[in-house]
Parts: structure tokens; C-alpha cells; sequence
């Protein structure tokens, strides 16, 4: 039977000087995992393999397993894996529901996606916001966006690089408890690549370290 | 270590849908860049020696060669374009440097970059034009100096512009590199740091302008090399601006070899064929001379260093950096006035400074006639811009693709056509399509114009294109979007203003065209900077005025575009607005 979850499979990813870091672990349903570890130590590079745009000059081995399906050699967009950056990456050419829209899944298709994307900004507390550029937004509402446009694509994974470090400290404890509920409300195994601390522990979840070693050693 | 021999390359992680060739995009670019110089060249060589199958000659020799070395005019054009090509590079290269020593991070700086795109976009031939009609006897300032100062009630008998040290000359191409290699500077400068370098170096006592030249110029040049060889290769090879402003008895050499190139004597082709391998082998030899200038500066350089001087007093060369740039651009703008001011000229005496009147009859007089060698410029320049646009994106979002890197050599290839003399390799191409039976008409010209398209699209685009936060992609890609998808949806959108930009320094770069368009034309095509140098000889200073003036707006109208078009569909669109 398929197993639910991010299963990283003896995952090694190797640089031109060697290993640069080694993996094997489970990320269940509901879950927020996160990895720590210091910059330079790959996490970011981790996140790229995962969702499929691991830059040439790296290269992998093991596998990459989603609900039991290996994403490995798929490329990105059939991966089903969405990602959230510390900045929003909103589409700085497309409005705020054509960012949506481009996000948002088929089905629905025709004008049902007009009322879909309007139904997820009325959750979200944006009802109106649709025509707007999403350079007039403020943080918190481009950072909202920004999940909602993951999302809206049916991801059955949520991986987040260093969330929205751009943020206030308050702003960004808010934003971080609505991605890890919204996530948890689907079931989504979670990844969080993280400097800090705080948002390990706001994640509740399993702390992987890596990167460590090398400096100590 | 190939791919299949890698231990998991299977396991690349990589898209692999969407390649329909794409991946061989880069070698066909390189190709249809590279092809008719190569070609060219050989057509070019064979002659020279004694080969031109077409006329039965087949035995190899070297009576060209003979008959050019026989020329009496040979020593002296030689040196010409020695000297012409030398002397613009040094100096432009020096008031570049001295803008920039002196005045970065100013508010002086800020207004020479913006100055520097109109600038740029002058056609070399209309900037020549209107050089030419300011510094001539008849020309503007000697009619404004007239005749209160100089007490001249006709114009005098000099030999100001074509003046035989190529003085005129060296002028006007002053005027159209300074911009140039302006532009490479401010590119490079951002990638050097050189404000944060500056700074440290004036906190451990040096002078402003001391401390650029010391820890930025070295850093700067290793970046505008190039440009500064294609400069150089430029400078002394150039035709259209010497055809204009150069001496006439001899000419420059590349000039003398277009003018045998016209000859329908076999004889003088053949001489013309050495002539041009002549000029390749000087061009060659310039470049090595240059290359030890550079490695001689570098070791005075290091000694400055070594020295430890702090050379604190040269705020006098500051005033001076200023005078010089402004003189370049003021003689570009106000050459474009005076070209303006005769297409509508009445009648106008010397030395009145202005005409009695002014007259739209030049304009209604050559409006058909310009009407139809504009439409054909555009044509050309439209063609020839989006096949090099599309190239551009294609071997671009190649690399991005298969993550390939450009090398060196590649950076060099890439500026091989700009650094092989026109006039070395494209009378051969017109010889070999001749012989080929091949037709020399638009599509022939749009193909030699591409050559020279190509490489300035790809430098305009290529940073742009590179510099783009690949995140957005990772994101669109995670949304579910196919590599075509983020390149047609996401990217060319959020670039849409460098991408119009570089189509302009496309069309403009095409439009200046002056030797693919004459040779490969094989004289039935005509552009606006074909038939403008063709007036040159004739002196009609309003038709002149009017040709001229076409052809600067042919080049400057897609640069407003570029600018505006953006402005336009971006209009509610924040955070496309800078840059």
C-alpha cells in the first residue's frame, strides 16, 4: 500500500566537492518538519531537488517519494509539490487575481474560476483586492496571496525556505501560524528549511539539524 | 566524465519535456552568426592570392599583392587607418575613463547616463553628417564666428573636414565611441562594487580620482576589454564615417578597397581582395600593439600602487573630463540641429548663421523617394531584429534550461563578427554568393545584417535575461506550469522592457548598416544610410540634411517605443516600474 507523506529516500545530494548532505526521513500528512542548519549548509538546495529544479552543477541520489508516487524523475510542474520563499514572488506583471488564477488548478475552468478565485479571497479576508497590483499590497496581504496562490494549485506537499524572514516579528508569527493551520487543514506534509529558532518551535513538529558536523569538525 | 558514465545520472533531476531542439539553438545561432564571416574570409583569401575560379584563374600567386604593394597610395593609407583607429580608441577610451574617475556617484554622472541613449542611437553616417556641417569652412561655428571675428565674407579655402592627418575624422568617431564605451563602463561599474572600493581606498588617503584609477580601472577594463577591441577593429575600418569625414587623396585603406570593390576592372578586384587581407592583418597587428599597451599601463600601474602616492591634487582634470564629454555629445546634438535646420532651409548666405527662411520644399521635393528607402529600411532592420531576438531567447533560455554556462571563448565568438573588419570578409561573401548564382537581394542583406544584429541583441538581453530571480520560476513551476509556460507567461512579461530595449539596439544597430547593405545589396537595395553616404560626394547639404535626419529618427523612433510601450502596458504595475 502507498505510504502517506514526504518520504526523502536515502536522499543525497552531491556538490563538486563531494557530499553535501545525506537525508532519510518521513514527513507524515499534517506534519511540519523542519530542517535547521546554517546558511551555506544546502537547505535551500535541499528544496530545489525536492521540487525539481536542482541546479546542474549538483547531482542526486535516492529518491524523492509523494504518497508513495517517486517524484524523482518527474520535472517540477507534474511534482504536485508547492513552495513558499521568504519573499512572496507574486508575478509583478499580473494582478493580484491573475496571480491567483495562475496558481489555481484545472478544474475548475471557465467562469467558475473567476468565482473560485473570489472565494479564496474572501477566506483569506481580501474580498475586493482582485484588480488590485500586488506591489500596493502591504507584507502581511502579499504574504497571504502567496499561500493562497499555492494553494489554489492542489499541492500535496508544502515546502517553505526560511518563511517570510522579510517580515516583522510579530506579522511574520502571524503568517507563519496561518500557513502551518491552513497546511495541517489538508493534510499536507510540511518542510520548512529554517535559521531560527522560533519558527522550529512554532512548528511543533520534528527538528532535523544538518550542517552541524562540518562545523565542528 | 560523460553523463551516461556518471554514477546516477539517471537520477538528474531535470526537465526533460520541451526540448524540440531547443538545445541546438545555441550552434545554430553560432552558425548563422559566424557562417558568412567564415565564409566571407575565405572568399576574401582566395582572390587575394590569385584564386577566382569565375574569371579562370586557378593557379595561386601573389600578383594581387604585387599590383596593391604597387599603388603609390598604399604606405600612406596604410597609416591612416593605423593612426584613425589608434588615436579615436585612445582618446575616447581616456575621456571615458577621466568621466568616470572624476565624477561616479555624482549628479553630473547621472546626467551624462541619461544623455547616453539618445546618444547611442545616432546613426555613425548622421553623426558624421553632422559634424561635418559644423566644423567646415561653411560650416556653423565658422559662420557664427563670421565674419566679426574672423573677418571671412566667403569660406575660407580649408581643408577642415577630409583633412589629410584624418584629424575630421578621429573627431567624429570620438563623438560616436565615447557613448559607447560609456555605456560598458556603467555596466561593468555595477558589477565591481566600485562606490563601496572607492570609498575604502579615499578612508586610507587617496584622492577620488586616484583611488578609481587605482582599484576600479583594472577591475573596470578587464570587463570592457572587448568592447574597447571592437572599438579599436571599428575605428580603423570603419567606411561610411570615413567616405564622409575622411581624407580623399588617399583615403583610408578600407575606403580604397570598397571604392576597387566598384571597379569593374578584374584587376583592381584582385587588388581589392589583397587590400582587404591588408587590412585584416592590420587590424590584427593593432590589436596585438594594443594588447602590450595594456600590459605596459598595467606595470606603470602596479609602480603607482607600489608607491603608495596619495595624489590628492587632481581636481584640475575634473573641469577638463566634463569638457571633453560635453563636447563629444554637443557635437553629435548640435550636428543633428544643423542637419534639421538645412533640410528646411530657404535660402541661406554665407555667413549668415541662419537661413532667410524656412521651407518644407526639400522635404516635399525627396518625400516619395524617402518614403520608399525608409520603407525598405524598416524592413530590413524589422526582419533582421526579430530573427536576432528570437535567436537571443532561444540560446538564452537554453542555458537556463540545461543549465549551460557561457564560457569565455564564447564571450569571444560572440564578439567575432564585430571584430573582424566588414570590409574583410563581406566583399568576399558578395564574390562567393555571385559565384554561387545566389541572388544579392533583401533576404541576402537581412541575413548579413543579422551577423551584426545578433551580437548586440545578445549582449543587451543576456544580463537582463541572466539577472531575472529564477525563484519566480521555481514558484510558476510548483504552480504546475511547463517550462514554456513560465517562459511565455512569467518571464518575457516580467522583461518586457529590456526585451523591447534590445529589439531597439537591434533595429538601430541594422539601420546604421552601411556595407552589408552596399555589398551584399549588390546595389539594388537601397537603405537610408546607403543613399545619405551616397550623397556625400555630391554636396547638396539639404538633401543631406533630410537623408540624414530619416535615418537618425529610423534608429531613435524604436528606442521611444521601448521606452513607452511598457509604461503603457505596465501602467498599473508597480514593480515593473524601475529598471
Amino acid at each position: 500500500m502507498a505510504e502517506a507523506g514526504l518520504r526523502l529516500d536515502r536522499l543525497a545530494i552531491l556538490g563538486a566537492g563531494g557530499p553535501m548532505l545525506r537525508l532519510d526521513l518521513i514527513v507524515a500528512p499534517g506534519e511540519v518538519l523542519s530542517v535547521m542548519g546554517p546558511s551555506g549548509s544546502g537547505k535551500s538546495t535541499l528544496l530545489a531537488a525536492i521540487v525539481g529544479v536542482l541546479p546542474p552543477e549538483f547531482r542526486l541520489e535516492g529518491r524523492v517519494l509523494l504518497d508513495g508516487r517517486d517524484l524523482t524523475a518527474l520535472p517540477p510542474e507534474r511534482r504536485h509539490v508547492g513552495i513558499l520563499f521568504q519573499d512572496d514572488l507574486l508575478f509583478p506583471h499580473l494582478s493580484v487575481a491573475q496571480n491567483l488564477a495562475f496558481g489555481l488548478a484545472r478544474p475548475p475552468r471557465g467562469a467558475e474560476r473567476a468565482a473560485a478565485v473570489e472565494a479564496a479571497l474572501d477566506e483569506f479576508g481580501l474580498a475586493g483586492y482582485g484588480p488590485r497590483d500586488p506591489a500596493t499590497l502591504s507584507g502581511g496581504q502579499k504574504a497571504r496571496v502567496a499561500l493562497m496562490r499555492t494553494l489554489l494549485s492542489q499541492p500535496r506537499a508544502l515546502l517553505l525556505d526560511e518563511p517570510f524572514s522579510g517580515l516583522d516579528a510579530e506579522l511574520r508569527a502571524q503568517v507563519r501560524g496561518l500557513v502551518i493551520e491552513r497546511a495541517r487543514a489538508r493534510g499536507l506534509p510540511v518542510l520548512m528549511v529554517t535559521h531560527d529558532a522560533d519558527d522550529a518551535a512554532a512548528a511543533s513538529g520534528p527538528v532535523v539539524r544538518i550542517g552541524s558536523d562540518a562545523r565542528a569538525g | 566524465m560523460t553523463e551516461a558514465t556518471r554514477p546516477g545520472a539517471a537520477l538528474r533531476v531535470r526537465p526533460r519535456r520541451g526540448r524540440r531542439g531547443l538545445h541546438l539553438l545555441p550552434a545554430m545561432t553560432l552558425a548563422v552568426m559566424l557562417g558568412p564571416v567564415a565564409a566571407g574570409l575565405l572568399g576574401t583569401l582566395a582572390p587575394a592570392f590569385g584564386i577566382l575560379p569565375a574569371a579562370g584563374l586557378v593557379e595561386p600567386g601573389l600578383g594581387a599583392f604585387r599590383d596593391l604593394l604597387g599603388w603609390p597610395g598604399l604606405p600612406r593609407a596604410t597609416l591612416l587607418s593605423l593612426w584613425t583607429g589608434l588615436a579615436a580608441t585612445a582618446a575616447s577610451l581616456a575621456i571615458v575613463t577621466m568621466i568616470a574617475a572624476c565624477w561616479q556617484g555624482t549628479r553630473t554622472f547621472a546626467v551624462v547616463e541619461r544623455l547616453l541613449s539618445p546618444l547611442l542611437s545616432v546613426p555613425h553616417a548622421a553623426a558624421a553628417f553632422g559634424i561635418a556641417f559644423l566644423i567646415a569652412p561653411s560650416g556653423w561655428v565658422a559662420r557664427v564666428l563670421s565674419p566679426w571675428l574672423t573677418r571671412w565674407e566667403r569660406p575660407p579655402d580649408l581643408l577642415i573636414v577630409q583633412d589629410p592627418a584624418g584629424l575630421a575624422l578621429i573627431a567624429g568617431l570620438i563623438a560616436k565611441e565615447v557613448p559607447f564605451l560609456m555605456l560598458m563602463t556603467i555596466a561593468a561599474l555595477g558589477q565591481v562594487e566600485a562606490r563601496r572600493s572607492v570609498l575604502v581606498a579615499q578612508s586610507l588617503g587617496y584622492g577620488r580620482e586616484t583611488a578609481w584609477l587605482q582599484v576600479v580601472l583594472p577591475r573596470v577594463y578587464a570587463q570592457i576589454r572587448l568592447p574597447v577591441y571592437v572599438v579599436l577593429a571599428f575605428s580603423m575600418t570603419v567606411v561610411d564615417v570615413a567616405v564622409i569625414l575622411g581624407p580623399n587623396t588617399p583615403p583610408t585603406l578600407s575606403v580604397q578597397v570598397v571604392r576597387w570593390i566598384g571597379d569593374p576592372d578584374l584587376a583592381l578586384r584582385l587588388r581589392a581582395a589583397a587590400g582587404a587581407v591588408l587590412q585584416l592583418a592590420l587590424v590584427v597587428g593593432a590589436l596585438g600593439l594594443w594588447r602590450l599597451g595594456e600590459l605596459a599601463v598595467a606595470a606603470l600601474g602596479r609602480r603607482w600602487v607600489w608607491s603608495g602616492r596619495r595624489g590628492t591634487s587632481m581636481r584640475l582634470v575634473r573641469p577638463i573630463a566634463v569638457a571633453m564629454a560635453a563636447g563629444s555629445g554637443a557635437a553629435v546634438l548640435l550636428g543633428l540641429a544643423g542637419l534639421a535646420l538645412w533640410s528646411v532651409a530657404g535660402f541661406w548666405t554665407y555667413p549668415d548663421a541662419l537661413p532667410e527662411g524656412l521651407t518644407l520644399r526639400t522635404w516635399q521635393r525627396f518625400a516619395p523617394a524617402l518614403a520608399e528607402t525608409a520603407a525598405e529600411t524598416g524592413i530590413i532592420a524589422a526582419v533582421a531584429t526579430l530573427a536576432a531576438l528570437v535567436l537571443t531567447i532561444g540560446c538564452l533560455e537554453a542555458e537556463h534550461r540545461y543549465g549551460l554556462r557561457m564560457t569565455r571563448r564564447a564571450m569571444w565568438l560572440l564578439y567575432l563578427p564585430l571584430l573582424v573588419p566588414q570590409v574583410a570578409f563581406l566583399p568576399g561573401l558578395q564574390m562567393l554568393m555571385l559565384q554561387a548564382g545566389a541572388s544579392t537581394g533583401l533576404d541576402a542583406v537581412i541575413a548579413a545584417h543579422v551577423v551584426f544584429v545578433l551580437p548586440y541583441v545578445f549582449l543587451s538581453l543576456g544580463d537582463p535575461f541572466r539577472a531575472w530571480d529564477s525563484r519566480h520560476g521555481t514558484v510558476a513551476h510548483a504552480l504546475g506550469a511547463g517550462p514554456d509556460r513560465v517562459l511565455w507567461a512569467v518571464r518575457l512579461p516580467m522583461l518586457l522592457a529590456p526585451v523591447l530595449t534590445a529589439a531597439a539596439v537591434g533595429f538601430a544597430v541594422s539601420v546604421g548598416q552601411y556595407l552589408p547593405t552596399l555589398l551584399i545589396g549588390g546595389g539594388r537595395v537601397q537603405s537610408l544610410t546607403t543613399e545619405a553616404v551616397a550623397l556625400a560626394s555630391g554636396g547638396d547639404r539639404r538633401a543631406i540634411g533630410a537623408y540624414a535626419l530619416a535615418q537618425t529618427a529610423a534608429a531613435l523612433l524604436p528606442f521611444a517605443l521601448a521606452l513607452a510601450v511598457p509604461r503603457l502596458v505596465f501602467a498599473q504595475r508597480r514593480g515593473l516600474r524601475h529598471g
